[in-house]
């Protein structure tokens, strides 16, 4: 049996099976952050070491912190295989996931400002995470502003794709020097990675939510790539076809 | 190859002495913001030794910064960048020339007038030198990443401020170890071995990765 791998790698094939996967990826995203955040609201215990309640922004926190970063790394992937290909939908894809990318990291620094200011009593501190999430966002804006300053799509996404590659080949520089700015001496004020100590029904809400968070970043990237898709086959024979048969 | 190399290099260090003024431009920018910055903050002595490292590179980073968006762009308005396409010599060749010119048009004469810096904010000599050589490490850094993003913005409008959106956040490695190192030659048990080693490291993967990004994204920008 023959499978084209390519098939779905046209604007004009994907555009509809992104619109049945939509409602589904909704559903799951919906479903998945509910029942995360309920169980991380109501089953999880009241007092986490020395944080009170309010420990349980980590949910919110935590998600859109791992999503700003995954975000990131499938973004470069997609303008990669776009550079590679030479297919026009990886780039559409790419452009699409950036949006939701900085919305993420938007998010991550905006609750952990919050949280900060609850547990360490500052809104922000030149810690090196609270640094990296920060010049992340930069990256993000960067890549968005070149999109956007380039008229013609196809050098708009060649450019910005090579600049996403430059960016993640100098994150693993940036991220040491922000960690450890004086390599005499080493230290940090958020606490080191502390997984295997997290208690199990936080980790399950965490977790959980983790993943709706992804679901609802397929949801809402589909739905950009399906506007980008219309917007750039605007004048192909099968868009005019598609606003006939809805009218 | 070097030959090609050298010859691209002669011709932009040629056209750049023939119009003095712009050499001139980035480097009194350079002087400004650095001594702009005790009229903001205060004359304190001890203040001013602490930021004086900080204030340096990053006036050294706006400054170098401000000369990027003629790297290719004289090239790029009357032909000549697509000529250079054209040639058998591989582009990466010709556009490290172009870096190198760059850097020693704007990143050398910031090195050479860093002891005015010293003079400024109340500096040993001990620190002036650190940070000279600091600067000679670093500033290379800054012209090779940011002709990346001279060779992506190119030909569009508001380039200027778009480069700089991009690249600032590159150039933050550099920022960090090259302050770190002078702040840290200040101190009487201070060693800036391991900062000097990682900007070394930095230098040195830039130098082989950039001029290969910036042909690539020339070659876009020219399609």
């Amino acid at each position: 049996m023959s499978f084209n791998w390519f098939k779905y790698s046209a604007p004009m094939n994907f555009y509809p099976l992104a619109g049945k996967l939509v409602p589904i990826f909704w559903l799951l995203a919906l479903t998945l952050t509910g029942f995360g955040l309920y169980w991380g609201f109501f089953q999880t215990p009241d007092v986490l070491s020395e944080q009170k309640q309010y420990y349980r922004i980590i949910f919110v926190h935590v998600a859109a912190s791992w999503m700003g970063m995954w975000l990131y790394a499938m973004m470069v992937f997609w303008g990669l295989v776009g550079l590679v290909f030479n297919t026009k939908l990886s780039f559409m894809m790419a452009k699409a996931t950036s949006v939701t990318g900085a919305f993420m990291a938007t998010i991550a620094l905006v609750s952990g400002a919050v949280w900060g200011k609850v547990s360490w009593g500052t809104w922000w501190d030149w810690d090196p995470r609270l640094t990296m999430s920060l010049i992340l966002l930069f990256l993000y804006i960067g890549y968005m502003a070149l999109q956007s300053a380039i008229d013609d799509p196809r050098r708009a996404d060649k450019a910005s794709a090579v600049l996403a590659l430059v960016g993640l080949a100098i994150v693993p520089v940036i991220y040491y020097s922000v960690n450890c700015p004086n390599p005499n001496e080493c230290a940090s004020l958020h606490q080191e990675s502390s997984f295997k100590g997290v208690e199990s029904n936080i980790l399950l809400s965490m977790l959980v939510t983790a993943l709706g968070f992804w679901m609802y970043s397929f949801a809402v990237i589909l739905m950009r790539v399906r506007n980008v898709i219309l917007a750039r086959e605007i004048n192909t024979k099968w868009v005019s076809e598609l606003s006939d048969t809805n009218q | 190859m070097f030959k090609t190399f050298l010859m691209i290099l002669k011709r932009d260090l040629k056209l750049a002495l023939r119009r003095r003024s712009e050499i001139f431009t980035v480097l009194f920018f350079f002087i400004i913001v650095v001594s702009l910055f005790p009229l903001g903050v205060g004359y304190d002595e001890k203040t001013l030794q602490r930021i004086a490292p900080g204030v340096a590179w990053i006036a050294a980073l706006l400054a170098s910064m401000l000369a990027l968006e003629r790297l290719f762009l004289s090239d790029y308005a009357d032909g000549t960048l697509e000529q250079m396409l054209l040639t058998p010599q591989p582009l990466s060749i010709l556009v490290l020339a172009k870096m190198t010119a760059h850097w020693l048009l704007t990143g050398l004469p910031l090195v050479l007038v860093a002891p005015v810096v010293g003079i400024l904010y109340h500096l040993e000599a001990k620190t002036v030198g650190t940070m000279m050589f600091m600067l000679l490490l670093g500033t290379p850094i800054l012209s090779m990443i940011g002709a990346i993003g001279a060779a992506l913005t190119l030909g569009l409008r508001g380039g200027g401020v778009l480069i700089s959106l991009l690249i600032l956040p590159l150039y933050i490695p550099v920022l960090v170890y090259g302050s770190g190192a002078i702040s840290e030659s200040t101190l009487q048990s201070g060693n800036i071995e391991p900062h000097v080693l990682l900007l070394s490291a930095f230098l040195l993967l830039s130098l082989i990765f950039s001029p290969w990004a910036t042909a690539s994204a020339l070659k876009i920008s020219l399609e």
